[in-house]
């Protein structure tokens, strides 16, 4: 049945220039008669931003919608974490900013790996999304003249980062959330927290509901819909230590994926270079600190091993090392841009360091970002001023106050590129199912500059959904989805056996325990630098963890009740599942390329090689029943921009 | 109108009944206080203050159910919002920490059910005198006509070193709760901002004082002889 | 370092609340209290005991989910942070640490530690938001706004809704969270149309839900892990005030 779905790979992209393309759609597109909104059920798996906002737009447009989420409030969802800002090309600085150039920036940061079409309507639209966010209330930060403020982030020359101090996922959270409350409250959403989306279910090819579980009660529910949207955010989690929130999962998108979803291009992982080191095997989770530190900071480890495990032993401060003996890493490599090197490189290269057994931290697993330069010539009230929320939490967590000592940091994975494959429409290959927000894989190509989620997650749920929604609703019917078909009995029962399963094997490992293994192994062998030997490996191990996995977990408790032990064994289930495919899809590619970068493929200087030629496509695997996943290949094809090589030297 | 019911229905109706009704008896209190220091100006000057409250009946009626009514109001609005606090919580913590809620907003309703019992004790004590009948026969003449001799009242009262005692107690209740009340009303009142809060907070805990002393001087210069016949 | 684990376990309809201590030894004083919890219960579930529920999301303090009281105090002894911030240095080796839940009658125990705090989502619904379509906004910087009045509102919208200024105050009162709720759109020229309505929907909400009521202690802005000022409750007074005496006297 899956291969009747295929295959043809058809992105659906509008005609015309590429500047009028979506304006071009908007014009064209089938249309919904309001009254007839109220007809069609929509389901949204999510409550982030993406979803959030999807839900809050369509339920004012009249339609039907139920939203889901696993947390005990929408207001919760892992958008909630970001801090930077969000990018919009409003040009309010004056200093030459615009939608092309948003657009481009956009492009070479993936590193000429993702769609014209959509990166240009997301820049589009990212305009629209500051002026509505700010209407709901959105406290973001503001000049004196009571004028919004912008700062600039990694990968762009202008200023075009709209902030809130250092929550600006949280306030836009809240706006999406407080939008979606007067719906709640209008009665046209209805909200299900602490509600996990378990299944998709397909009825002759198309998308028709979902499966979920009631987490407080363990009931098992059906819903119908005529179309279903997944924003159900990154699976960085799938590598164990992320900067991720512990709940994040890739369950919806691997369970829609089985039921015949394409996962696009899952192996682009981005790794954020500034995070706090792991301090033991208790370690749940990685510390985000802003990036914004290596303005003043100085990166470096010793330039000798000795002196390194002196260091890591704390049988000498880091002071005590002279400057003679010091590597300043990313200075000595990049020259022009020194400690600011993009993300990807900066990671590298940390890695490089502490392979090479100079790393500072007591694990082995970190380097330092010294600010005693700064504080000698800027004084020490001045880099608190700058950055002293950031030292006080990095004293909190670490215990060590970073004007004494040098701050130690490490990378870690922080965003996943990869996701569903969507059309122009956010459609995936499966009729009537949607992906948005870091769910789908379409906008950031192999790599997302900062500040570009936040305004994808949004300009998804509010401005493009909206429209390539009602276009597929436009050719539908209003008569409801029954939940009776056979296909809801069967998945249903596949839903519950898997739970009774997952309980009953009554093993020895717990479900942590396998998932800091499994996240061991992708980030030796599929982390910040990959090779064909080790995805090898990476590819052996996963399989036979799995079969680990399904013979000797332990999940106590039962499935009537709430029951963590057991949400958390289905979601690493579907990690041991998708994990074994990021392998696969970084052994595939061939190249180095934005957050994938093969050792292999590398200039003398360590610099990634890129191959368009052959790996200028969108990689989209296709479920084969448990067997090697089938490959569709969507080329790209750039009209507008010319690929180049991406430079920092 | 239905608007104006929630005053009485909404937590924060109730909260600005207890502001509202607070400041009265605050401002009750002060009044009663600087009228019961005349008590230093000699007998003449304190029954001479209290022959002209008590000038025109209606007048004094009027403003003894006035008072009422606020007691009556500040006592129903404490009682029903503590009935609900209670219900909010039904289980208590094992371990129960306090942060920086002070003593005396942890005790407002038992420091005022007491204050409240002792206002009772003293109404019976010294204006209806049913506790000390014979205060009833205490006259006086006051430019020319025969008054209730109040100050004769008084340092009877608190030669008692028992009711003095209980005088003293009680006042010093009262200005726990004043000490909190006055400054939290400004606060239910909303009228409390970054740049007020501290003029309030320290304005509850002066006026407290001054109240305390001005209240406990009384007794105090009985007991120790500074008032009395000479 | 060891510790001593006093907790309250309850699964409803089925356990009984009650407190049960576990030994947690060896711990570094580098974990998170959040790591030490799943650190016990990895040994439970080895033990083939049913692990402690308790709920986290974030681990960095933003998404309000992680709650439980600490040793008598919500988010434990440090200010400023919440639960999952809150480090084993903070502890002393050999210590008995009392964890219990959010107690409030509308935070009901969904199971040990875990409580449900639906209620804050419908006080929410009832107003805290500007009705404003998709779509319907004018240029961002159409409207400019004081640099301090968008600080403040900001203030206010630091809430991260987790409860603990309903689990400190001694009256389960849920005060802190509606002012700054309020008072965050209150400060803005866009949340002026419906600031009436909106005060007196959410106030009325948040007493049918069955919180206690303020009585101006101030323990939920000293518990409270974005440190929210009780100031954002005497403007919530004021507005309710103004919310009423208006209200009723329009034609
Ligand atoms: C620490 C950190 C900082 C960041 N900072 C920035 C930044 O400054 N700028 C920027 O642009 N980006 C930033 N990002 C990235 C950005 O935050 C995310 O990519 C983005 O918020 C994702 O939004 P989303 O709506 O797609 O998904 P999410 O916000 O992750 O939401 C997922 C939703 O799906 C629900 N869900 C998931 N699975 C299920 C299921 N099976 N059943 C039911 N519900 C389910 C969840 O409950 C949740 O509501 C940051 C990320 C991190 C980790
Ligand atoms: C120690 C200090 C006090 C002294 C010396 C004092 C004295 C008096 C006297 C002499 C009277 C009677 C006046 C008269 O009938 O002619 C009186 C009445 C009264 N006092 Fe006090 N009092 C004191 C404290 C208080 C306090 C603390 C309260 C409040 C809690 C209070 C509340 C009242 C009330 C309500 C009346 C009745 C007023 C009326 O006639 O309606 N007094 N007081
Ligand atoms: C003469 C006596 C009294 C005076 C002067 C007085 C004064 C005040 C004041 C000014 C407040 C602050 C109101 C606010 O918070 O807005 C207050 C609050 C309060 N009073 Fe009284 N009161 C008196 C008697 C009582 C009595 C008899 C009770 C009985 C229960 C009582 C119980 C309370 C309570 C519970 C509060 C609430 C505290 C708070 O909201 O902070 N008071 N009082
Ligand atoms: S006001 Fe503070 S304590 Fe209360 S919910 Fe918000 S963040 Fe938590
Ligand atoms: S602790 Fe409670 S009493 Fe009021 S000021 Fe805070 S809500
Ligand atoms: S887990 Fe998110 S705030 Fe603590």
């Amino acid at each position: 049945m899956i291969e009747n779905l295929m295959p043809r790979l058809d992105a659906k992209i509008p005609e015309g220039p590429l500047n009028e393309k979506w304006a071009n759609y908007k014009q064209n597109m089938k249309l919904v008669n309001p009254a007839n909104r109220r007809k069609f059920d929509i389901i949204i798996v999510g409550s982030g931003l993406a979803g959030a906002s999807a839900a809050a737009t369509l339920g004012e447009m009249g339609y039907n919608v139920k939203c889901f989420c696993f947390q005990d409030s929408p207001r919760r969802a892992h958008s909630i974490a970001a801090q930077g800002g969000i990018n919009a090309a409003k040009n309010y600085k004056n200093d030459g900013d615009s939608v092309h150039r948003l657009f481009y920036d956009t492009i070479k940061g993936g590193d000429f790996r993702s769609r014209e079409a959509n990166v240009h309507r997301l820049a589009e639209v990212s305009v629209n999304i500051i002026d509505q966010c700010v209407a709901q209330g959105v406290p973001f930060a503001r000049e004196y003249g009571g004028l919004l403020d912008n700062r600039s982030f990694g990968g762009a020359q202008v200023s075009r980062t709209f902030y809130a101090r250092g929550q600006t996922g949280q306030q836009l959270l809240l706006g999406a959330y407080s939008s979606l409350n007067r719906q709640i409250d209008a009665g046209q959403v209805e909200m299900f927290p602490r509600s996990e989306m378990l299944d998709l279910v397909v009825v002759d090819g198309v998308a028709k509901g979902i499966i979920v579980r009631d987490l407080v009660t363990g009931e098992i529910t059906r819903h119908s819909a005529h179309a279903t949207l997944l924003a159900t955010g990154g699976y960085g989690n799938n590598w164990y230590l992320s900067t991720y929130a512990r709940g994040s999962n890739a369950t919806a998108i691997w369970r829609a994926h089985r039921r015949g979803a394409l996962m696009a291009n899952p192996c682009y992982a981005q790794i954020h270079p500034t995070c706090i080191p792991v301090s033991g095997e208790y370690q749940s989770k990685l510390t985000l600190m802003s990036e914004s530190l290596r303005n003043d900071g100085r990166v470096w480890v010793p330039k000798d091993r000795d002196v390194a495990a002196k260091l890591r032993k704390k049988e000498m401060h880091p002071s005590q090392v002279a400057e003679d003996d010091r590597d300043y890493y990313l200075e000595r490599k990049y020259p022009s841009f020194g400690n600011l090197a993009p993300r990807d490189i900066s990671s590298r290269a940390a890695k490089e360091a502490c392979d090479d057994g100079r790393g500072v931290a007591p694990t082995g697993l970190g380097v330092y970002l010294d600010f005693a330069d700064a504080i000698n010539r800027l004084g020490k009230d001045t880099i608190a001023e700058r950055y002293g929320n950031l030292f006080d939490m990095y004293h909190e967590i670490t215990g060590e106050s970073a004007y004494e000592t040098p701050m130690m940091i490490f990378p870690a994975i922080h965003y996943t590129m990869g996701g569903l494959w969507v059309d122009y429409n956010l459609m995936s290959n499966v009729p009537g199912l949607f992906a948005l927000g870091e769910a789908n894989f379409s906008d950031h190509g192999a790599n997302r500059l900062g500040a570009s989620a936040l305004m994808q997650g949004l300009a998804d749920g509010y401005f493009v959904i909206p429209y390539t929604l009602g276009n597929y609703i436009g050719g539908e019917k209003p008569e409801k989805v029954s939940t009776d078909a056979p296909e809801f009995d069967q998945v249903e029962k596949e839903v519950n056996d898997r739970n009774e399963k997952l309980i009953s094997i009554n093993g020895k490992k717990t479900v942590n325990t396998f998932h800091r293994e499994l996240g061991k192994i992708l980030w030796d062998y599929c982390g910040m630098a990959r090779d064909k030997a080790g995805l090898q490996k990476a590819i052996e191990l996963i399989p036979q963890l799995r079969e680990e996995f399904w013979n000797d977990v332990n999940v106590p408790g039962d499935s009537n009740d709430l029951n963590q032990s057991l949400e958390r064994a289905g979601r690493v289930a579907d990690f041991l599942e998708l994990g074994e495919l990021i392998a696969r899809d970084a052994l595939g590619r061939e190249e180095s390329c934005g957050g994938h970068f093969r050792s292999e493929y590398q200039t003398e200087d360590g610099e990634a090689v890129r191959n368009d030629d052959e790996f200028g496509y969108v990689a989209a695997w296709q479920w084969n029943n448990g067997d090697e996943a089938i490959l569709h290949k969507e080329e790209l094809e750039y009209e507008e921009v010319k690929m180049s090589t991406r430079s920092y030297k | 109108m239905d608007k104006l019911l929630l005053i009485f229905q909404s937590s924060l109706g109730r909260k600005f009944i207890m502001g509202i009704t607070g400041t009265a008896l605050v401002a009750f209190i002060v009044i009663h206080m600087i009228g019961n220091l005349q008590i230093f100006l000699g007998p003449d000057a304190l029954n001479g203050y209290a022959k002209l409250l008590k000038a025109k009946a209606e007048l004094l009626w009027a403003f003894r159910l006035g008072l009422l009514g606020m007691i009556g109001l500040h006592l129903w609005a404490a009682i029903s919002l503590a009935i609900e606090n209670r219900k909010a919580r039904p289980k208590r913590y094992d371990k129960e920490g306090t942060i920086q809620a002070s003593y005396a907003s942890r005790t407002m309703v038992m420091s005022g059910l007491i204050v409240i019992s002792f206002a009772i004790f003293h109404i019976l004590h010294f204006t209806a005198q049913v506790t000390h009948p014979k205060y009833h026969e205490m006259k006086t003449m006051y430019k020319g006509e025969e008054v209730h001799d109040v100050y004769q009242m008084v340092v009877a009262g608190f030669s008692n070193p028992w009711i003095s005692g209980f005088y003293i107690l009680s006042v010093g209740l009262l200005c726990i709760h004043m000490s909190h009340g006055v400054s939290s009303m400004f606060q239910s009142l909303g009228i409390m901002n970054r740049n007020t809060e501290p003029v309030f907070k320290l304005g509850a805990k002066g006026l407290s004082a001054v109240v305390f002393l001005g209240m406990a001087a009384v007794p105090v210069s009985v007991l120790v002889g500074l008032v009395g016949f000479e | 370092m060891n510790i001593q684990l006093k907790v309250w376990r309850e699964t409803p309809g089925k356990v009984e609340g009650h407190f049960e201590t576990y030994e947690a030894n060896d711990l570094s004083k580098d974990m998170s209290f959040l790591e030490m919890l799943d650190t016990v219960n990895e040994h439970l579930t080895e033990e083939g005991k049913e692990p402690i529920a308790f709920d986290h999301d974030c681990r960095e303090g933003i998404c309000g989910m992680c709650s439980s009281v600490i040793n008598g105090v919500p988010h434990g002894p440090d200010r400023g942070v919440a639960t999952c911030q809150v480090y084993m240095r903070n502890f002393e080796d050999g210590e008995t640490i009392t964890v219990e839940p959010f107690r409030a009658k509308p935070f009901p125990i969904v199971r040990d530690l875990v409580v449900d705090r639906t209620a804050f989502d419908r006080i929410q619904q009832a107003g805290g938001y500007v009705s404003v379509n998709t779509g319907a906004a004018p240029d961002a910087n159409a409207l400019p706004i004081a640099k301090k009045d968008a600080d403040n509102a900001f203030d206010a919208a630091a809430c991260i809704g987790c409860g603990a200024c309903v689990a400190v105050c001694k009256n389960a009162s849920a005060m802190l969270f509606t002012a700054a709720k309020v008072s965050h759109l209150s400060h803005l020229p866009q949340g002026q149309a419906e600031k009436n309505r909106r005060v007196i929907r959410m106030v009325q909400t948040m007493d049918n839900e069955g919180f206690g009521n303020c009585t101006n202690q101030y323990e939920c802005e000293a518990a409270c892990p974005k440190q929210i000022s009780v100031q954002h409750i005497a403007r919530m007074n004021r507005d309710y005030a103004m919310a009423l005496l208006t209200e009723a006297a329009e034609v």
